[in-house]
């Protein structure tokens, strides 16, 4: 018969577990990281021409060392930023004063009028990081709320819940989240 | 009636503690999944801005992370705003060289997918972030992520 192994004392595992337990406890974070995610656009080559733009195509946002807004040359508000945008990014009325639309064939939608109007943001070396993250918030926002609407008008839901990779990316660029940041201008000073 | 009686005689019995192991593990484990390594000790106050229409990072481990606030430790480093990169303070010029050890320690197959997120506090003004990005951009360092509290959105109207 072989020898009888002994059994090893388990009494200790639990201390042992408790000692990971607040290692990992302490060593760790939880917090999800979430953000406005943009791309940035490449360096211009030097001799490059830059491109005509009708004026009617842009859109004007400033925001000034005191974080006041300036949209198209008038004083504007953070609040009716949002509603401004989306109307000039739909046009909803073919107005002569706003942007132009081509019509493009895309999957899954047919042809759509898409919206050739760019919104030219400029800030200050002075503005403050939360103002300027206020109006891209704004601005975003305008872009996926009218993307959320030509999707429950095309597909009846909400463009988050669609699954199919293919229609996001077609109602992606039916309504194309054309930001231009312009070179940045000190005006105001460092404060 | 007396029968009853019999086995039972005062105190309450010892609750078996065996499976404390087994639950303490599973805690663990839950943290081990849940959360994710502390990278860096931050040396800049980190107060994000709040947004509403904010995107989750993907993947963590494709993300290098910029800090930029005033230092925690005002009386040793001043008031203004600082960049702080890995575990100390830098300046604007060192962000070519931190992107590009970012690159090489990632797999060549990841590389394009690296995004950089700028965690910037709320109050730090606009010249310092403008001047991290034109290094992006020099570098082709073009897919950021600005980095936010998440905010409950507003009802719609």
């Amino acid at each position: 018969m072989a020898k009888k192994v002994p059994q090893i004392n388990a009494g200790s595992m639990a201390d042992i577990s408790f000692l990971m337990l607040i290692f990992f406890l302490v060593t760790t974070t939880m917090d999800v990281d979430s953000g406005i995610v943009r791309r940035l656009p490449p360096l211009p080559e030097k001799d490059a021409e830059i491109p005509e733009v009708k004026e009617r195509n842009i859109f004007n946002v400033l925001v000034n060392k005191n974080d006041r807004l300036f949209i198209n040359n008038a004083w504007g508000d953070i609040r009716t930023l949002r509603a401004e945008t989306k109307e000039f990014l739909a046009n909803p009325a073919n107005r002569e004063n706003l942007p132009e639309k081509k019509v493009e064939s895309l999957p899954y939608l047919g042809d759509y009028p898409v919206s050739r109007g760019i919104i030219s943001l400029k800030n200050d070396r002075g503005t403050s990081y939360n103002m300027y993250i206020q109006v891209q918030n704004e601005l975003t926002a305008a872009v996926n709320e009218l993307r959320d609407e030509l999707s429950k008008q095309k597909f009846g839901k909400p463009l988050s819940e669609i699954t199919d990779q293919d229609i996001v990316t077609s109602i992606q660029k039916a309504i194309p989240m054309s930001i231009s940041e312009a070179e940045p201008e000190d005006i105001g000073g460092k404060k | 009636m007396a029968r009853f009686k019999k086995g039972k005689s005062g105190g309450v019995p010892a609750i078996s503690t065996a499976s404390m192991p087994d639950i303490i593990f599973m805690l663990l484990f839950f943290f081990m999944v849940t959360t994710t390594m502390r990278e860096v000790t931050l040396k800049v106050r980190n107060r994000m801005p709040e947004a509403t229409e904010v995107q989750k990072l993907e993947k963590k481990a494709l993300v290098s992370f910029i800090y930029i606030g005033p230092p925690t430790q005002s009386k040793l480093y001043g008031t203004e705003s600082r960049i702080q990169l890995n575990d100390s303070f830098r300046n604007v010029g060192d962000i070519p060289e931190f992107i590009y050890v970012e690159r090489e320690a990632r797999v060549e197959a990841d590389r394009p997918f690296l995004t950089t997120s700028l965690k910037v506090d709320s109050e730090v003004k606009m010249g310092i972030v403008t001047d991290v990005k034109q290094e992006l951009r020099k570098v082709g360092a073009f897919k950021i992520n600005y980095s936010t509290r998440k905010k409950a959105p507003k009802p719609s109207n």
